[in-house]
């Protein structure tokens, strides 16, 4: 076992406290309401296709997608829509959503929903693409990329090998790791149906030291299925492992130019859950209504940790208040990994494609201290794993030079908070460089939308 | 011994003399020729550098103003009718006097008004707040209160006031150069007309929100229930996206809306006797029920305060305006 493999540049090494690890996913029951937000994934919201007082199928679309970048979403139950109007999202914010009064679980037909394995891959590869954008799948590792883009590069783009993303290495989640568990064969099966539509290219499932049980688990499974070019690669553990362009790094050793597309290394990245999402897509025409989430933290016991499975719409507090309610101790309730996930500004709203967890953060974890100067040691810089210079970064935005941000690269920041992780003063580098790398976007996106209105002017002068 | 220094005084003046005799003819040579306005027209500017103007100084706003064929679109919020009055005398161009503008903070939503629904420690700046979620109360569209507009103000008009946690105008220091209101994320601030001797009618709050959403976030809020447009004899009041709007242009100060607002949104500024409630409401019953018997009803609000004297210090009606627009 080469115990080497990693990315090669910053990275920390939190404590990984993947405490509810020994937790079974187990499906949670439906609500009697289900809130399905139209924006589940990156790009344009999806329009709802329903109107009020309809009913409903389990998996029927009732929102389809709103441009090139998003996706169809599916009825997580059966039963009437209420109504179509906005409701506070996860931060607050005003998000259309489309409320559902559940009556049952009868599934729209066609659907296949016994647990057989079904191991043919299909060759029809514009149709395998077809069902995966129809199904709504995602990516699931935390952007929520619609995947039929992502596995459609373009006749330019030459994809040489498909990564499985199962490194987890935020701390406290486990979904990944359970699902790699449970589910093994049919995530091997998703990425043989990915390696397929990618023109069989070298497939690679990276998963971290850690999981030793996850990694036994597949290497066992792909013995027995018989799929060729997949393998298990055994990555050492470290934060961000499961950044798209760190793991390019540690599993392929290219780098992934500023602004460049992971494709244009040759390289594909989709998570264990995607490819599962995938699978059932595919082979079992079942559309993304469900995930895993792990409700964990540092202050709930162990026998309240669980990792479930649940259906798109469902509100956290729902699943908080079946998980045994929110701990006394808690001091702040985040969605998705401590690293990277946001505070839950309001548990009344409903999870997504993309949810990952309810952790439950003590204060002892999550005090802010008071910020000091920079003193100049430079933990920021060796930490960060895009070899960017926080400190420099945080003084140009406090001076508001947004020219020399973008010289400095603040837009290639992937916001994994390793700098602010290291500072032994406290500086809140990551708020500072994300609000930086917004008005630096800002200035690239100002630019390219006037090259292209100069670029038709010209034409058009052309033509004249 | 003395040679030597002889020596030396000779030999640097000199050079003195010819390095003078280069730089001469050098400035000569590359002399840049300046429109001399420009130097007289930055004088006699506030020199405040603020970028009020949407220049990047006195300097850029002098520059534009000579080169320009008249002063519409150029005009220093902080100098103010005074300045440019004298800029116009330098150039020889007419100036279109505007009325003086003072920033108007619309949110009332005070710790007591607006309770917390959670607790934010993250970093005190309100870009960085608004960028994560919508704030700590159930408004989502109030003051955020980290005072990035505080730290904006150059003339030392702001403060945050520590009781309700909003930010206060000092308006003898605000110079209207509107800092304040691009430092604001949520749009918190606007740029209204002074009024004469400073009094002035505004909706204290942006929420847009329907009523009981609105209502319950907040004590002050406007609810959108339209009831000050429907009182309004001078049409000033406009309510969109469930939010009161005032048209100072328009606004006579009679302060009916103020009496009748339910939730206290409506709010008047710098008048020299509070307002009576149930006066003003008797006059408006007394207006309803004329207009119901059928008598004539008269079209200026009967207790304008600008009616009279004071007329003539009326906002301009095409006073602008930075209205709130639904996105």
């Amino acid at each position: 076992m080469n115990k080497n493999v990693t990315f090669s540049i910053g990275g920390i090494h939190p404590n990984d406290n993947k405490i509810a690890r020994g937790c079974a996913i187990e499906a949670l029951p439906l609500p009697q309401t289900l809130y399905v937000s139209v924006a589940q994934h990156l790009g344009a919201p999806a329009k709802p296709v329903v109107a009020v007082g309809d009913k409903v199928k389990t998996g029927q679309v009732i929102a389809e997608p709103g441009g090139f970048i998003s996706a169809f979403v599916h009825s997580p139950a059966s039963g009437t829509v209420r109504s179509i109007a906005p409701r506070k999202d996860l931060a607050g914010n005003w998000m259309t959503h489309i409320e559902i009064s559940v009556e049952g679980d009868e599934w729209v037909e066609g659907v296949d929903l016994s647990d057989t394995l079904v191991t043919g891959i299909p060759e029809d590869i514009p149709a395998t693409l077809e069902k995966i954008k129809a199904c709504g799948v995602v990516g699931l590792g935390g952007a929520t990329f619609p995947t039929h883009v992502k596995l459609n590069p373009g006749p330019q783009a030459h994809p040489e090998c498909l990564i499985l993303n199962g490194a987890e290495c935020e701390p406290f989640l486990t979904s990944d790791y359970r699902i790699m568990l449970e589910k093994t064969k049919e995530i091997i099966v998703g990425a043989a149906i990915m390696q397929k539509v990618l023109g069989g290219v070298k497939t690679v499932i990276a998963i971290e030291e850690n999981k030793p049980e996850a990694i036994e688990a597949m290497r066992k499974a792909l013995s027995e299925l018989p799929y060729g070019n997949i393998s298990v690669l055994v990555m050492k553990k470290r934060y961000p492992q499961g950044g798209e362009k760190q793991l390019i790094d540690a599993v392929m050793r290219r780098q992934v130019k500023s602004g460049a597309l992971p494709v244009s290394v040759g390289a594909v990245v989709q998570n264990v859950a995607t490819s599962l999402a995938v699978y059932e897509a595919v082979q079992k025409n079942k559309p993304l209504i469900t995930n895993t989430l792990t409700v964990t933290g540092d202050c709930l016991p162990v026998e309240r940790q669980h990792n479930y499975l649940f259906r798109i719409g469902m509100p956290l507090s729902f699943i908080a208040e079946y998980a045994g309610g929110v701990p006394a101790e808690a001091a702040k309730i985040v969605s998705g990994g401590p690293m990277m996930g946001k505070a839950i500004a309001n548990l009344d709203a409903a999870t997504v494609k993309g949810s990952s967890s309810i952790l439950y953060l003590s204060g002892k974890l999550t005090k802010r201290r008071e910020e000091g100067s920079c003193i100049r040691c430079g933990r920021c810089s060796d930490a960060c794993p895009m070899g960017l210079e926080p400190f420099l970064l945080n003084r140009l935005y406090k001076a508001g030079d947004v020219e020399g941000l973008e010289a400095n690269a603040a837009q290639d920041c992937i916001e994994c908070g390793c700098c602010l992780y290291s500072c032994p003063s406290f500086i809140p580098l990551l708020d500072n460089i994300r609000m930086a790398k917004g008005q630096v976007m800002g200035v690239i996106r100002a630019r390219a939308a006037a090259a292209k209105a100069a670029a038709d002017a010209a034409k058009n002068e052309n033509k004249k | 011994m003395n040679s030597t220094i002889i020596w030396t005084i000779v030999i640097l003046a000199g050079l003195g003399l010819v390095l003078s005799l280069v730089l001469y003819l050098v400035a000569k040579k590359f002399k840049v020729e300046e429109d001399p306005r420009i130097d007289e027209v930055e004088k006699v500017m506030p020199g405040a550098n603020c970028g009020g103007c949407g220049f990047a100084g006195c300097r850029a706003f002098a520059e534009a103003a000579v080169k320009a064929p008249n002063l519409d679109n150029n005009y220093c919020p902080v100098g103010g009718n005074e300045v440019m009055k004298q800029v116009a005398a330098i150039l020889g161009y007419e100036i279109k006097e505007k009325a003086p503008m003072v920033a108007v903070v619309r949110c009332n939503g005070s710790c007591a008004n607006r309770p917390a629904v959670n607790i934010y420690d993250g970093v005190k700046s309100c870009k960085v707040k608004a960028a994560l979620y919508s704030g700590d109360t159930a408004c989502s569209f109030g003051c955020l209160g980290c005072g990035d507009c505080v730290e904006a103000c150059q003339f030392g008009a702001l403060s945050m006031n520590p009781e309700t946690g909003l930010p206060q105008v000092d308006e003898s220091k605000c110079t209207a150069c509107g800092a304040c209101v691009k430092a604001c994320p949520k749009a918190v601030i606007e740029l209204r007309a002074k009024g004469p001797r400073g009094m002035r009618e505004f909706v204290s709050c942006i929420n847009r929100d329907k009523g009981p959403v609105a209502k319950k976030a907040c004590a002050a809020a406007c609810i959108g229930c339209g009831i000050c447009a429907k009182t309004c004899t001078h049409d000033a009041i406009t309510v969109e996206n469930n939010v009161a709007y005032i048209d100072s242009g328009k606004c006579k100060l009679c302060r009916e809306c103020e009496a009748v607002c339910p939730t206290g949104a409506i709010h008047g500024v710098n008048f020299p006797k509070p307002l009576d409630v149930e006066a003003t409401k008797a006059r408006i019953a007394k207006r309803k029920a004329e207009a119901a018997s059928g008598q004539p009803v008269a079209t200026k609000g009967p207790g304008s305060m600008v009616n009279g004297p004071l007329a003539a210090q009326a906002v301009p009606s095409d006073a602008p305006i930075n209205k709130v627009v639904s996105k």
